[in-house]
């Protein structure tokens, strides 16, 4: 398809969309759609509206501010309690839905993919439910006692009622000597899952960076590194962290997959922060910069060509020692990356993607399926902020349509209009695309695969993609009654 | 590194020597506590298995710890999908409602239509009447419903929201475009009961309000109304609609989600199926309601026999003495006989039983899950000579159910054996399992890390089931049903067996080709 062809299609899309909502839901939602490339022309990545209030009444696929603390950046945290402070379906819906990978006794040294609870019945909502919270973080602490500590991530309810929260941690701190933070994460906080991130960086900014406890044995070197924003989803940060190793870098924390406590607690000790989800933790990689003058670098894992560029600018910030132990690692990887694309390309070359994600895949791995000869002709974020966008441009390599905060509806208008290859968004989406017989990736959990970051975790993509583009279930979707006859 | 010959992804990848080594390099700045000293973790690990730790545990008061129940909304949207063209819509923030979709989404393998109105702080401080005339309007100019079935969040009961005003105000205000829709609604609070209140209340709200007043009532001799309960299994529904047609036409199922969450390939249809409005509009008219589910009917069942003075029953026909009653019932309402399809589906039952008794009999059971489920779940454990050891019910209704519970286990022989725990939680069965064990456990997914704690075999039986495909197409209902459940059960234990007389040399005298 011709470059203007495809513009054309793209706004027309647009239009179709916006003329199905009410004036007033179209003028907002006009504001949020646009098409971009990546000419330098000034298109959709540098207009698009983003972190506003959602369109009351439609199928939004964005999470909650909850969701954004406790889901992603305190959940994963695994030697830690979690209690979801309030009713019992939040910490019900988001149990073991994240992939977030973990080495430890469940129940005993770690607790990630448990539930914990306060229960609220309609007397807690009454009454408050202080006093319920403060009996709770005892009953932890007598019965898992191995915790490095509790965090509180409030529902809805809490904040409504007013329950003082951080005096009971602050209290129950002070008796036991006990790391305990409230989180007040409440759901109807902000506009999206977005907001959950940033109060959740305050919150380890407040209480887990003063803490200097474990700081005093640490003993550093001139290489150690922090990964940050990386959930560890089927692994990735494993993935990443033998890279770093490998060229001479020791990875004294993992933010918040595969994390514990202590090395949050040491990552002020490291020499360079290394950002993967800017969108989750830039607020953190800040924070540090200011408070311990650690710099803050992003990097991109996602594909051999963001992976090697991200490793020469990682390794640029050390010495000469860390620039040839680097060039020889991407020699000896990209000899086998390269057999992946011979594989592989041949198979995916052309095939046409659209995105919709987070706040950080839907640029971040466009760089992989280009790797693959693939191209993304949409993509878009459920909780992005501008800034985000802005770095989404550098990413584009042609005419892109770009919807922010798009729901199902126009999801489902775009991908019947614009008919790409693959769909790869989440698992709300899956089965919608899948029925009518487009391959699918959910992109938050790689669909039960992974690890999708660093060279290896390439190998493990690309095959995933084949999977998904050439599986001859996708043949089966026309009934052979209804094929046109072939010569007739 | 990888073998471009054979790429591994994590399941294998993370086993080789090199990732082994990262895995280890990392402990060094871990806990202290934790990774770093294994006897501690091993010496607490083992005292959570004590007699000691299960009476600290069972003690709580304040924490829940795998809970093995949701909450109300969630029963609501289930409810909403049981209706033809119609879209559940949630008062509230969208982030419940992405948990909500998401969560039958992954039991399911389908796509969940739901639609919240998107409240936020201001709708905190100044209520969500905005978002709702707003939402109503959008919702039904992109998914153009015939019905909207609306229901509240914690967050919308929190701050008083009141429905019958907003949904009121929302249709005034929207110039005639909603006046063609039914907008039934109902207060869902989270903090309430469970998933299973939830349902209660949407389908009692749902059928007042689309009835007319008892006055305009005119009973319909051989209509019969069947209220199927928060049912997983949509096998259990066609099942039941299989069998009711033996009896008669006018047999009709409200709030029959089974097409939505069963729909093929080919394209997407946003609806599908579900009971018809006017169906649902003329349940007032019936001689008799049946509940397939006594306990996520409560409140329904006040409307219908105090309100409507219809005749109300329950039946619940999970195992064979269930369906029994139920066909009786149905034999009963309609005045015919029991068709001989059904006397033949029967004997099939009972036969399958007494092939298979064998494997089940004198088997200790952990079970879990929702009240009905339960109890006929463990009827059907009675009836094939198992013994429901332990019976978690962790969201027990007040009243009745462990009444009814220890009816069903009296008819054990060891009934002695057997315990109710209403109002516990999964942690809580973990400490029962290694202080009292039993041979298998049936329930949901959760179950699958209490296999792992303590290598008791978990038969997947309700909801919700993530981990495992396809088990929810199928019925547990009826005697079909009843065959299904003997098939997971026995086969399950025979594959354990086998699984335990595996190894050459050691324990495969047993490991026989016949059983």
């Amino acid at each position: 398809m011709g470059e203007e062809t495809l513009q054309t299609q793209q706004q027309e899309a647009i239009e179709e969309v916006l003329s199905a909502y009410p004036a007033k839901a179209a003028k907002n939602r006009a504001k949020h759609l646009g098409v971009d490339s990546p000419e330098g022309v000034k298109g959709s990545c540098d207009t698009t509206r983003s972190n506003k209030q959602t369109v009351p009444g439609v199928m939004s696929q964005r999470g909650c501010a909850y969701a954004g603390s406790k889901g992603v950046v305190w959940g994963p945290i695994k030697d830690m309690i979690h209690i979801s402070h309030g009713p019992i379906g939040c910490g019900q819906y988001s149990r073991g839905g994240r992939r977030n990978y973990y080495i430890g006794t469940t129940g005993v040294d770690t607790f990630v993919t448990m539930n914990f609870s306060t229960d609220f019945n309609e007397k807690d909502i009454v009454f408050g439910g202080d006093k319920k919270l403060k009996k709770a973080l005892e009953e932890i602490d007598e019965l898992f006692p191995l915790n490095n500590g509790i965090s509180v991530q409030s529902e809805c309810p809490i904040g409504l009622i007013g329950d003082d929260i951080q005096s009971v941690a602050k209290i129950h701190k002070k008796e036991t000597g006990h790391q305990t933070v409230a989180v007040s994460c409440e759901g109807f906080r902000g506009v999206s899952q977005s907001l959950g991130h940033h109060i959740a960086n305050d919150m380890i900014r407040d209480h887990v960076m003063p803490d200097s406890s474990y700081k005093k044995d640490f003993e550093s070197t001139p290489y150690d590194v922090s990964i940050i924003g990386d959930y560890n989803i089927g692994g990735d940060a494993w993935a990443t962290r033998i890279l770093l190793e490998e060229i001479g870098l020791r990875v004294i924390a993992q933010w918040s997959g595969d994390a514990s406590y202590k090395e949050m607690a040491i990552a002020p000790k490291s020499k360079l922060n290394l950002l993967h989800c800017y969108r989750s933790m830039n607020y953190i990689s800040r924070h540090m910069e200011q408070e311990f003058g650690i710099p803050w670098m992003e990097y991109n894992f996602f594909g051999p060509s963001n992976t090697t560029e991200s490793l020469r600018k990682i390794a640029a910030f050390f010495d000469e020692k860390i620039q040839k132990k680097t060039e020889e690692v991407i020699a000896k990887y990209t000899a086998m990356t390269d057999a992946v694309i011979a594989k592989y390309r041949p198979l995916l070359e052309g095939k046409k993607v659209m995105l919709y994600v987070g706040g950080l895949r839907p640029r971040h791995v466009i760089g992989a399926y280009e790797d693959l000869g693939m191209e993304v002709i949409g993509t878009g974020y459920e909780f992005a902020h501008g800034d985000d966008y802005k770095r989404t441009k550098e990413d584009l390599k042609r005419s892109t349509l770009i919807y922010d905060d798009a729901n199902e509806f126009e999801l489902e208008q775009f991908v019947k209009k614009m008919r790409p290859d693959l769909v790869a968004a989440g698992v709300k989406e899956k089965y919608v695309f899948q029925k009518m017989g487009l391959p699918f990736r959910q992109m938050h959990s790689w669909d039960y695969s992974g690890p999708y970051h660093g060279y290896d975790a390439f190998a493990v993509f690309a095959k995933d993609m084949d999977l998904a583009m050439n599986s001859p279930v996708w043949n089966h979707t026309q009934a052979p009654w209804e094929k046109e006859e072939i010569g007739a | 590194m990888q073998d471009v010959d054979n790429i591994v992804n994590g399941q294998k990848l993370f086993l080789k020597p090199e990732y082994q080594e990262v895995l280890e390099n990392k402990k060094q700045f871990e806990s202290s506590v934790g990774a770093t000293n294994p006897q501690k973790v091993e010496e607490i690990a083992e005292w959570t298995k004590s007699w000691e730790y299960r009476e600290k545990n069972l003690s709580r008061e304040a924490i829940t710890v795998n809970p093995a129940k949701a909450c109300q909304p969630l029963g609501a949207v289930m409810v909403g999908l049981g209706f033809e063209n119609t879209m559940p819509y949630v008062h509230g923030s969208h982030g419940c409602v992405a948990y909500f979709r998401t969560y039958f989404t992954r039991h399911f393998k389908e796509p969940t239509p739901c639609v919240s109105d998107s409240m936020s702080e201001s709708a905190a401080v100044f209520g969500g009447l905005a978002n709702m005339k707003d939402g109503l309007r959008n919702c039904n100019a992109l998914y153009k419903p015939d019905m909207i079935a609306v229901s509240t969040t914690c967050m919308a009961e929190v701050i008083g929201d009141d429905l019958n005003a907003f949904v009121t105000g929302a249709r005034e205000e929207a110039e005639g475009e909603l006046d063609n829709i039914e907008i039934p609604y109902a207060h869902t609070p989270s903090f309430v009961g469970s998933h299973i209140t939830g349902y209660d209340n949407m389908m009692k709200a749902t059928l007042e309000q689309l009835n007319p007043s008892r006055s305009e009532r005119v009973e319909d001799e051989e209509r019969i109304n069947i209220i199927p309960g928060f049912e997983p299994y949509l096998g259990s529904l066609r099942e039941i609609k299989n069998i009711s047609k033996m009896f008669s036409d006018k047999i009709i199922m409200i709030g029959d989600h089974e097409e939505q969450w069963d729909t093929g390939a080919g394209e997407y249809k946003l609806y599908a199926g579900g009971t018809k409005i006017e169906d649902a509009k003329t349940a007032i008219n019936a001689k008799t309601t049946i509940s397939l589910q006594k306990y996520s009917t409560v409140s329904t069942a006040k409307t219908i026999k105090n309100k409507w003075k219809q005749e109300y029953v329950t039946c619940n026909p999970i195992g064979l003495s269930g369906t029994d009653a139920f066909v009786m019932k149905l034999s009963e309402l309609t005045n015919k006989e029991v068709p001989n399809e059904l006397k033949n589906q029967r004997a099939k039952l009972v036969d399958a039983m007494q092939d298979s008794y064998a494997y089940m009999h004198g088997k200790k059971f952990a079970i879990w899950g929702d009240p009905d489920f339960l109890l006929g779940m463990v009827s059907f454990l009675v009836e094939m000579g198992s013994i429901p050891t332990h019976v978690v019910c962790h969201n027990a209704p007040r009243k009745g159910w462990e009444d009814e519970m220890k009816a069903i286990l009296e008819k054990s022989n060891r009934a002695d054996e057997c315990n109710i725990w209403p109002n516990k939680d999964l942690w809580a069965l973990r400490s029962l399992l290694f202080t009292e064990p039993v041979d298998f456990m049936i329930g949901n997914v959760y179950g699958k890390e209490l296999y792992r704690d303590t290598k008791i075999p978990l038969i997947r039986i309700g909801f919700p089931i993530f981990d495992r495909h396809h088990l929810h197409r199928y019925s547990i209902s009826g005697y079909e049903g009843g065959i299904n459940l003997l098939t997971w059960i026995t086969n399950s234990i025979l594959d354990h067996l086998d699984e335990e007389t595996k190894d050459i040399a050691q324990t495969d005298y047993f490991f026989d080709a016949v059983r």
